[in-house]
C-alpha cells in the first residue's frame, strides 16, 4: 500500500467516522446522565429525513439542519418523557422509537415527494459543500505532512470539523464545568445529587436534549453532506455502531474519538477489499470487515481489553421516595 | 326449486365470468423499490404505460425484505391476479415452488431463464451486449485511461454487466485499466446509495474518470458522487441521463418497461418459455438525449453504433459471463 492509498483511506475514514462521532458523543451525554439510549439510530434517521426534506423545500441547508435537530429533539423528548417522567424501561422506549422512526420517515417522505420514501436530490445551497482549509494548496508540496493536510484534513464539509471540535468541548463540559460534574454524578448516584438540592429530572432532561441535538447533527450530516438526500434506512445501523464505539471508549470523550475513527477506518477498509488483500495477502471477506466493530466491542465487554464499567445508575429510573 | 337452482346457477356463472373478466395483472417489485430510478422503475413505467393505454388497473407490491417473497407471490395469485409479473432473479427459486400450486395463473419473471413450467414466461436480456456499447463509450471518453464499474449485489447477472462493459472498454482502448467493485453480497446492496457514493470516490482516487453503476438504487449514490467529484458516470436500466445533466455520459438501457408492457398486454394469453430480448430485438441499448449530447462526440457515437451493427450481425460476439463463469477482459 503506497502513501497515496493510505491518505485516501484516511480521507474516507474521516468522512465515515463523523456521523459515528456525533452519535457516539450524543450517547455519551445521555448515558453519563444515567439514561441508556438505544434510539440513537432512530433519531439520526428522523433528522436525516427532516433535514433533507426541509433543505429541499427551502433550498437552504441551514434550515434543513435546524429541522433535523428539531425532529431529533422531538424523539429525544419522547424518550425523556417515557424514561424520566414516567420511569419506563429505557431500552424498550429506545427500541420502540427506532421502529417508529424507521416507518414514519418513509411515510412522511413518500407523502411529501411521492418518490418511494426518498427525497429528491439536493443541489447547491441545499447541501453542505466541502471547505478547503487555508494554505491547503500551498502546503501540498511539504513532504509527508503536506499531502496529509491537503488530502485528509482539508476538503470536508463544515460538519466534519464541528464533530471534531465537539470532542474537546465535550471533555471540557464534562470534566471542567459544574454542569458536567453534576451530569456525571446524576449517572452514578442520583440520590446524592438530589440531596444536594439539584433537580435530577432537570439534569437528565438536559442530557437527553443534548443527545437529541447531536443526533440531529449526525442525521443532517448523513443527508445533506455525505449524501444529497434521504433514502429509506439510510443510517444503516450507524446508531448501533456508535453505541458499540461508546462502550469501546468506556464512556470517555477523547477515547470516543479514537474509537469512532477506528470503526470508520474499518468501514473505509470494507470499501477497498483490494487494498486489504494486497496488505494481508489473503482475500478477506467484506462482511468480516463489517462485523469487526461488533467483534471488538464484545471483546471489550468480555473484559479482554481493559474493563468497561457503565455509569452505575444507568438504566434505572430515579425514584425520589419509596 | 328448479327455478332457484337456475337462478343460482346463472348467478354463479356470472360471478365466474365476471371473475375472469376482472382478473387484473399484478407486478411485484424487488428490494430496490419501485422508485429506484433504474431497474424497478423501468418495470413500473411499463406497467403505467399499459394502464394509461388500456385504462386498466393492476395490483402492485414492493418487497421490504427477503422473507416476504413467497408470501407476496401466493397472496397475489390467491387474490386472482393474472398474470403476475415479478422483477428480478431473486424470485426464481420461489416462483419454481409457487407456480405449480396455481396452474391457472400465468407468471412472468424478468432476468430468469432456467425455470421449466407450463405457466411461467421468462424474459432475459442480453445485458452484456448493452454494457459492451456503454463500455466502448467509457473507453473513448476516459482521459485517464482508467474506468470504473460498481455492481450491486455480487451475482452472476451483475458480473455479466461488468464483463460486457470491460470487453467494450478494452475494445475502445486496449490499454485501459478497469476498477471493479461490488456493493455487497446481500440484496441490501441494491439500495445503499451511501456505500455507492463512497465506492465511487474510492474509484476516482484510483484514477477512474468514468464509472458505470449497475446497482439499482445504489446507483443513485454513485451518480451523485460522480457529479460531485466532476467525473462522468453511466446509468443503468432506465435512462438516467437527466439525473445529473452533463455528468451522466449515457445510460445502458434495458427495456424492462417493454417486457412488463408486453406481459400485461398479452394478459392470460402469455405463452410459456424464454424470451431473449437482445440488442437486435431492441431489448438493450444506450441512451442519447439532450442531457448528454454535449458529452458524446459524433465520432464516439459513430464508433459505438458501428459496434452495435456488428453485434447485431454476429460479427462481434460479446462473451457472456453467465455462459461459463469466466470473463476474458476482467477478473472479479
Amino acid at each position: 500500500m503506497d502513501y497515496a492509498t493510505l491518505l485516501q483511506l484516511l480521507d474516507t475514514t474521516l468522512r465515515l467516522a463523523t456521523p459515528l462521532l456525533f452519535a457516539c458523543l450524543a450517547g455519551l451525554y445521555s448515558e453519563r446522565a444515567g439514561i441508556f439510549d438505544i434510539g440513537l439510530e432512530g433519531k439520526m434517521l428522523m433528522a436525516a429525513m427532516a433535514s433533507a426534506s426541509v433543505a429541499f423545500l427551502t433550498g437552504s441547508v441551514w434550515a434543513g439542519l435546524l429541522a433535523g435537530m428539531a425532529a431529533s429533539l422531538v424523539l429525544a423528548g419522547i424518550h425523556g418523557l417515557a424514561s424520566i417522567t414516567f420511569r419506563g424501561n429505557q431500552l424498550i422506549s429506545g427500541v420502540a422509537l427506532n421502529f417508529v422512526a424507521s416507518g414514519v420517515t418513509v411515510l412522511i417522505a413518500q407523502r411529501l415527494f411521492g418518490q418511494g420514501g426518498r427525497t429528491p436530490p439536493l443541489a447547491g445551497d441545499a447541501r453542505f459543500s466541502a471547505i478547503t482549509l487555508p494554505f491547503a494548496e500551498e502546503l501540498r508540496g511539504v513532504p509527508v505532512l503536506g499531502p496529509l493536510y491537503a488530502e485528509v484534513i482539508s476538503g470536508h464539509p463544515l460538519l466534519v470539523y464541528v464533530a471534531l471540535l465537539m470532542v474537546p468541548l465535550t471533555w471540557w463540559v464534562l470534566y471542567r464545568t459544574r454542569f458536567g460534574l453534576r451530569l456525571r454524578a446524576v449517572g452514578e448516584n442520583p440520590a446524592a445529587v438530589d440531596t444536594a438540592g439539584i433537580s435530577v429530572v432537570g439534569l437528565r432532561f438536559a442530557a437527553v436534549a443534548i443527545t437529541g441535538i447531536l443526533c440531529g447533527l449526525a442525521g443532517a450530516y448523513m443527508a445533506t453532506a455525505l449524501q444529497a438526500g434521504f433514502g429509506r434506512e439510510m443510517t444503516a445501523g450507524r446508531g448501533y455502531i456508535a453505541l458499540a464505539a461508546l462502550i469501546f471508549a468506556k464512556w470517555r470523550p477523547v477515547a470516543a474519538l479514537w474509537a469512532c475513527l477506528l470503526f470508520g477506518f474499518f468501514q473505509a477498509l470494507a470499501l477497498r477489499p483490494d487494498v486489504v488483500e494486497a496488505v494481508v495477502q489473503v482475500k478477506v471477506p467484506v462482511p468480516f470487515l463489517d462485523a469487526l466493530p461488533y467483534v471488538l466491542t464484545v471483546l471489550v465487554l468480555a473484559g479482554f481489553v481493559g474493563k468497561a464499567i457503565p455509569p452505575r445508575a444507568g438504566g434505572e429510573p430515579y425514584v425520589k421516595e419509596r | 326449486m328448479t327455478l332457484m337452482k337456475k337462478v343460482l346457477g346463472t348467478a354463479a356463472t356470472l360471478a365466474l365470468t365476471a371473475g375472469v373478466a376482472t382478473a387484473e395483472p399484478a407486478i411485484i417489485f424487488d428490494l430496490g423499490g419501485k422508485f429506484d430510478k433504474s431497474f424497478n422503475e423501468a418495470a413500473f413505467n411499463g406497467a403505467e404505460r399499459w394502464a394509461q393505454e388500456t385504462g386498466g388497473t393492476y395490483k402492485e407490491l414492493e418487497m421490504q425484505d427477503e422473507a416476504q417473497r413467497e408470501q407476496a407471490l401466493r397472496r397475489l395469485a390467491e387474490a386472482g391476479s393474472n398474470p403476475v409479473v415479478m422483477t428480478g432473479f431473486a424470485f426464481g427459486d420461489v416462483l419454481a415452488k409457487v407456480a405449480p400450486d396455481f396452474p391457472d395463473t400465468k407468471f412472468a419473471i424478468i432476468d430468469v431463464d432456467w425455470l421449466d413450467q407450463p405457466n411461467i414466461t421468462q424474459i432475459a436480456f442480453t445485458e452484456h451486449e448493452g454494457s459492451y456499447l456503454v463500455g466502448m463509450m467509457a473507453g473513448l471518453a476516459s482521459k485517464t485511461g482508467t474506468v470504473g464499474f460498481i455492481g450491486g449485489m455480487d451475482i452472476p447477472l451483475i458480473r455479466r454487466f461488468g464483463c460486457g462493459y470491460a470487453q467494450g472498454v478494452v475494445a475502445a482502448n486496449p490499454d485501459a485499466k478497469i476498477v471493479l467493485n461490488m456493493t455487497g453480497t446481500t440484496p441490501a446492496a441494491w439500495n445503499d446509495p451511501v456505500k455507492g457514493a463512497e465506492l465511487a470516490k474510492g474509484q476516482k482516487s484510483q484514477g477512474a474518470d468514468v464509472i458505470y453503476a449497475a446497482a439499482g438504487g445504489t446507483g443513485v449514490g454513485v451518480l451523485q458522487a460522480a457529479a460531485d467529484e466532476g467525473i462522468l458516470s453511466i446509468g443503468v436500466d432506465s435512462n438516467q441521463n437527466g439525473m445529473h445533466p452533463g455528468s451522466v455520459l449515457t445510460s445502458m438501457l434495458k427495456r424492462v418497461d417493454n417486457a412488463v408492457y408486453d406481459a400485461f398486454t398479452k394478459g392470460t394469453a402469455l405463452e410459456p418459455g424464454v424470451t431473449v430480448m437482445d440488442l437486435a430485438a431492441g431489448g438493450v441499448g444506450y441512451a442519447m438525449d439532450e442531457n448528454n449530447a454535449s458529452l458524446v462526440t459524433a465520432e464516439m457515437q459513430a464508433a459505438v453504433d458501428a459496434a452495435a451493427e456488428k453485434i447485431k450481425s454476429g460479427e462481434i460476439v460479446v462473451h457472456d459471463y453467465m455462459s461459463d463463469d469466466t470473463c476474458p477482459a476482467a477478473t472479479f
